[in-house]
């Protein structure tokens, strides 16, 4: 089954979410009042870990492990990033999760947290409904 | 050896091991490291409703949807059988302002004071837990991803659209933090 893969991977970063206290409440008031380095210390491992694996990976040409050539997809800016961006960062100091932690903080046991997610299918809902009307 | 299990990691081990998902996804099979998309694939899957946005074959993205399924298994393994008994070293800082607005520090991951039924059906629990919420899966969408897909995957590949992605949620969340989440806290007493 191919899809496994994606199955063990997951759990893998749920597991890491949690242990490193990327799903805490707790760390994410801390981070937003600048009152704490641990939360910046986590991004600041992550993103030069990332750059550095996908610079040997063109380096090196290092296909997927079908032998298919890695292809990155590029963004393109549009003002959604801004307003969509502010948006998700008020929701996410209130609930103190991004999507990634919110399905960990379920597994967790976190129940009510299954409210938030709820809620959080609701808005992909209510945005791909506006979609069309609003300014990207 | 279990009670070494349940500890927790110091950032820096955490931090190279959420760097490591980047490579893990593009070699397992060129996928972009992301959780947000996985909400837009289970509402394509479960409205029928005739949304253009939400009308694409979504069982071509089912990878995301294992993915999400692996980040809750993970969350109950990490978070649950080898939850970390020991609270997080939070700033007293921190903990004081949110003390001073009615807000007990637990171990645990969230407060219980704001994560519990009943205070769901205050008009703060409602505003924290249901718009928290949908502004999280509103805003991820507007902004074509969260921290996992701009913050982690952008910004490991130098994309500067993801930059002013991850910006903005920093703007949101410390005005959120600072000002707004005070505010709610307060309503109604």
């Amino acid at each position: 089954m191919k899809n496994l893969k994606y199955l063990l991977l997951g759990t893998l970063f749920g597991i890491i979410l949690c242990k490193v206290q990327a799903v805490s409440w707790w760390r994410m008031q801390e981070m937003f009042r600048f009152d704490g380095f641990y939360m910046y210390g986590l991004f600041v491992t992550a993103i030069p870990t990332g750059i550095l694996s996908v610079w040997l990976i063109k380096k090196f040409n290092i296909k997927t492990v079908s032998g298919e050539p890695i292809i990155i997809r590029k963004k393109k800016f549009n003002w959604g990033y801004v307003i969509g961006g502010l948006l998700f960062g008020i929701g996410w100091a209130f609930s103190g999760a991004c999507p990634g932690p919110l399905l960990a903080l379920i597994g967790a046991g976190k129940f009510v947290v299954i409210v938030v997610f709820i809620s959080a299918l609701f808005g992909t809902l209510v945005y791909s409904w506006l979609r069309p009307r609003l300014p990207h | 050896m279990i009670e070494i299990l349940k500890q927790s990691w110091p950032w820096y081990v955490g931090g190279v091991l959420i760097g490591l998902m980047v490579p893990a996804l593009l070699i397992a099979g060129n996928k972009s490291f992301g959780v947000s998309a996985s909400l837009r694939d289970i509402c394509a899957a479960c409205i029928p409703a005739k949304i253009p946005f939400l009308d694409y074959d979504w069982r071509k993205e089912a990878w995301n949807l294992f993915f999400s399924l692996g980040i809750v298994i993970g969350g109950f393994i990490g978070g649950y059988l080898l939850g970390d008994p020991q609270p997080e070293k939070i700033s007293s800082i921190t903990i004081q302002t949110l003390e001073q607005n009615g807000v007990h520090f637990n171990a645990g991951f969230v407060p219980e004071d704001i994560f519990n039924w009943s205070y769901l059906f205050t008009l703060p629990g409602f505003i924290i837990i249901v718009v928290g919420g949908f502004l999280v899966g509103f805003g991820t969408r507007y902004a074509g991803g969260c921290t996992s897909g701009h913050g982690i995957m952008g910004l490991s590949t130098l994309q500067w659209p993801s930059l002013i992605a991850v910006g903005s949620f920093f703007v949101g969340g410390i005005i959120s933090a600072t000002w707004l989440l005070p505010f709610i806290l307060n309503l109604g007493k």
